[in-house]
């Protein structure tokens, strides 16, 4: 059939397939990361008490760690397939900057997390509480590590640097690494991401604290919890203000449409901020209640600065200057519009919720430290972590789908990028696949996790110093079946 | 199809070809044990005490040997990102079981312990995980020493190698040769998963004598599909090379050190020596991947003249057509990003052997059932 093999409709599949098996890696990911910092600060505490409390706790929270990192992982292996599977010609195109980051993630960042994860898991018994924790903290920079390399990729992807297009527009050839690598956006992206994923850490590690706090179970290690949370959530909500004003700002000089989209604003001019609305794409107008210049203020610490509207922004393009770029495949440079603005409008009013919950939870902390407190606090605190979770998702969509209709920003076209050699009807299976298998996955994930916080945090009998037979990742299953044929280990 | 002179682009682009075969090997050798182990794993193990074994033994390793598979992918994606994007997208499906396969067996070797509800789910997910990937790397080799259809829009050296698409279709790629390639590697990742359990399995368990009965059989096996298939290729594959293969001579040398490392081996087995035995079944990876690696140079993807037709293709394979391959020239990536990737590997590289040491030593001698934690 001839639609299967269409440019538009393949590559649409492929950007579908692409949303779902990214949009469910960042489920995973920012949970890794976020709570791989409570992991690995509540193993530095246990390592100068050796208080069997906080065993107990860093028990607690490397299982829970394990099971959402290795998810993380695995769903990654998509990521790295997908750009050679689904999107071949942009592959072809991007391959000689794009590669090397992707490779050096492997080199320097999976194989340092992946080592020291078996280390963590495995290896308590085996080496001294200095290494074990010293690998505990490997694990977690490890991953921050692979988030840099990836996010440059991504962050080149938006604003590309240290690059020549070879006349032909056939690929673009690096000209300069460190200038493709620490691209205009990078860092800003970087620390926003960052941010953004400690944030749901220790949005997590309260509510799990508030989860305890209102079942009236461990309620010290709940007060523990909610206590360490506030303050990894306070630092680093607090932190995203400038993360957040560089990202702005460099969105702002560098991917204009974008910007407009963000507020759905046509003319040029100053940009307003709008608190909540919508854009009437037929009057070229935004609904809604708006803060007059405060984007222009947020970007550029100034409320007259002008940026370009979308108007503007909508091309047409001189073709010779943009030799990547098929002129039949080019309708405008324009993103989706209202997809842009809701999805960047929920993300600042859930900035707002966080700041919100913040407050909530210190005061169900200061009740809890009395003795008193209102349960319906807790109840908020614990459905607290889809406050950051939303944020962070609708954050990125913000990023992707405004960077449309480019893959690469203003080099090549996300319908130019498909992979000829795949048909509709493959990526029709695999995303019916990606749908069932990612489901299944959830579902196992979200099993251990509630039944591991259910449970709590286990204390165990003991002057701390010993670190006793690990149940690290329950041994259960082999007491049950071992009983009748007791073999000796050998050598 | 040879640069008239050979500078350091050149030589960049040589060195990387070999890099790639490098981490391919390494993946090969390390998550080929792991991948034996997981397919072995319903067949030597069968009361929850020896299952527990099987995957304790592979348990704190097979991450760090799965990340070889990453690295080695996106080396071919920055070193040669036409022959990554011809491949990955040409063999589409294959490459999604494959994937499907890893996430799986991730996943079901961190959760089985703990999930007992699931037990037979993650059981089950271990195995076909561990299978399907060690299956289709063996046929994806296959095809390519054999040649693919590739669209005839590609331009000639230094081009992007766009229109460089696979053009066979999927039942191509279950060609009578790609299949042979396919349970070769096959018994190599199953037989060196047997060399693993009877190295780390408590001496006198009952899995450790189950996987050293599999490993004995499964090294002869090895040997006979060997033949098989150097047989084939030389009666058939062979002599639709195109002459610019100039290294497929050398792939003879690697075929002798294939048999001579089984002989030895054969030895160590024999006497029962564990350690000696899977040392000595790694050999059969080394040479596999020399003997790809000499076949294809100075390709990554030879382009077959495939006639379109499945039945024809059974037949006989495709002659190659010179001009339209990926060569490690042609699709090679620019100087500064080679060079730039070549300093990266010269720091991660030392860093990587030491983590490895450092995991491998952690966890030396075989698997204590009063240490298992899963």
């Amino acid at each position: 059939m001839e639609l299967f093999a269409d440019p538009g409709f393949v590559s649409g599949l492929a950007r579908a397939q692409f949303a779902i098996t990214v949009i469910f890696h960042f489920l995973f990911v920012p949970l890794s990361i976020g709570l791989g910092l409570v992991m690995a600060l509540t193993e530095t505490r246990y390592y100068k008490t050796r208080d069997p409390k906080d065993r107990a706790a860093t028990l607690f929270w490397l299982r829970i760690f394990i099971t959402t990192f290795i998810i993380g992982v695995a769903t990654g292996i998509t990521m790295e397939f997908s750009f050679g599977t689904n999107w071949a010609n942009y592959s072809r195109f991007v391959g000689d900057i794009f590669g090397a980051p992707l490779a050096a993630e492997a080199l320097l960042a999976f194989f340092l997390e992946s080592v020291f994860l078996g280390i963590v898991i495995f290896g308590r018994k085996r080496i001294s509480a200095k290494l074990y924790l010293i690998s505990c903290w490997l694990v977690w920079f490890g991953s921050a590590l692979s988030a840099l390399w990836i996010l440059i990729a991504n962050s080149w992807m938006q604003t590309p640097a240290g690059y020549d297009v070879l006349p032909d527009g056939s690929k673009a050839v690096i000209t300069d690494f460190w200038g493709a690598a620490l691209n205009p956006s990078t860092i800003a992206r970087y620390t926003h991401t960052v941010d953004s994923v400690l944030i749901l850490g220790a949005f997590v590690c309260m509510a799990v604290g508030a989860y305890y706090l209102l079942r009236k179970k461990n309620v010290e290690f709940g007060k523990q919890f909610v206590k360490r949370g506030l303050i990894i959530g306070i630092v680093t909500v607090i932190l995203m203000l400038p993360f957040a004003h560089m990202q702005a700002s460099v969105v702002a000089e560098e991917q204009p449409a974008k910007l407009a989209a963000m507020e759905g604003q046509y003319e040029d001019g100053p940009a307003d901020l709008t608190i909540i609305g919508f854009v009437d794409e037929e009057s070229e107008e935004v609904v809604g209640i708006s803060i007059p210049g405060f984007t222009s203020f947020l970007a550029s610490f100034d409320f007259s600065t002008e940026y370009p509207g979308l108007n503007s922004t909508a091309g047409p393009i001189d073709f010779s200057a943009y030799p990547g770029v098929k002129a039949e495949s080019y309708q405008g440079g324009n993103p989706p519009v209202q997809l842009v603005f809701q999805a960047y409008h929920l993300m600042i009013i859930f900035y707002g919720l966080m700041v919100l919950w913040l407050i909530l939870a210190g005061v169900l902390l200061k009740g809890a430290n009395k003795g008193k407190y209102s349960k319906g606090l807790a109840y908020l605190v614990v459905f607290g972590p889809l406050i950051p979770f939303v944020a962070i998702q609708s954050g990125w969509v913000v990023a992707e789908v405004g960077r449309q209709p480019w893959v690469v920003y203003n080099l090549l076209l996300t319908i130019d990028g498909y992979s000829p050699a795949v048909s509709g009807i493959e990526i029709i299976i695999t995303i019916a696949l990606f749908l069932v298998f990612y489901l299944v996955l959830f579902i196992a994930w979200l099993r251990l996790v509630l039944g591991y916080i259910k449970k709590g945090p286990q204390v165990s009998a003991g002057d701390g110093k010993d670190d006793g037979p690990i149940d690290l990742v329950g041994s259960a299953a082999v007491s049950e079946g071992a009983s009748a044929a007791k073999l000796k280990g050998g050598e | 199809m040879f640069p008239a002179e050979l500078g350091l682009h050149e030589f960049l682009q040589i060195l990387w070809y070999l890099l790639v075969a490098i981490l391919l090997l390494g993946y090969f050798i390390l998550d080929g044990f792991d991948l034996g182990a997981g397919i072995l794993y319903p067949f030597v193990a069968k009361t929850e005490e020896e299952k527990a074994i099987v995957r304790q033994s592979v348990g704190p390793l097979w991450d760090g040997n799965e990340v070889w598979l990453l690295t080695g992918g996106g080396a071919l994606f920055a070193a040669f990102a036409p022959a990554y994007a011809t491949s990955f997208s040409g063999f589409y499906l294959a490459i999604m079981l494959v994937l499907f396969g890893l996430i799986f067996r991730a996943i079901a070797i961190e959760y089985r312990g703990t999930d007992t509800k699931w037990r037979k789910f993650w059981d089950g997910a271990f195995f076909i995980g561990s299978f399907l990937p060690a299956l289709l790397f063996g046929a994806a080799i296959g095809n390519i020493i054999g040649g693919i259809a590739i669209g005839d829009t590609l331009p000639l050296t230094g081009g992007p190698n766009l229109g460089s698409d696979y053009t066979g279709g999927f039942f191509a790629l279950l060609n009578p040769f790609a299949l042979l390639c396919a349970v070769m590697g096959l018994v190599a990742f199953i037989t060196q998963g047997a060399a693993w359990i009877a190295l780390k399995a408590p001496l006198d368990s009952v899995v450790r004598t189950r996987a050293i009965a599999a490993r004995s059989i499964l090294h002869i096996v090895e040997l006979v599909v060997f033949v098989l298939v150097s047989l084939v290729a030389i009666l058939f594959v062979v002599p639709t090379f195109a002459p610019e293969r100039v290294a497929a001579v050398f792939a003879y040398v690697f075929a002798g050190i294939f048999i001579v490392g089984w002989v030895v081996t054969r030895l160590f087995i024999t006497k029962g020596n564990d350690l000696l035995s899977f040392l000595g079944v790694n050999v059969g990876p080394i040479a596999l991947i020399g003997i790809t690696a000499t076949s294809l140079f100075p390709y990554l993807i030879p382009a077959a003249d495939n006639p379109s037709g499945v039945f024809t293709y059974f037949l006989l394979p495709g002659q190659d057509v010179a001009e339209k391959g990926l060569t490690l020239f042609n699709s090679g990536g620019s100087e500064l990003a080679l060079l730039a990737m070549t300093i990266i590997t010269c720091i991660g590289l030392p860093l990587v052997l030491i983590y490895h040491v450092i995991i491998y030593r952690t966890f030396r001698g075989r698997v204590k059932v009063s240490e298992i934690e899963y």
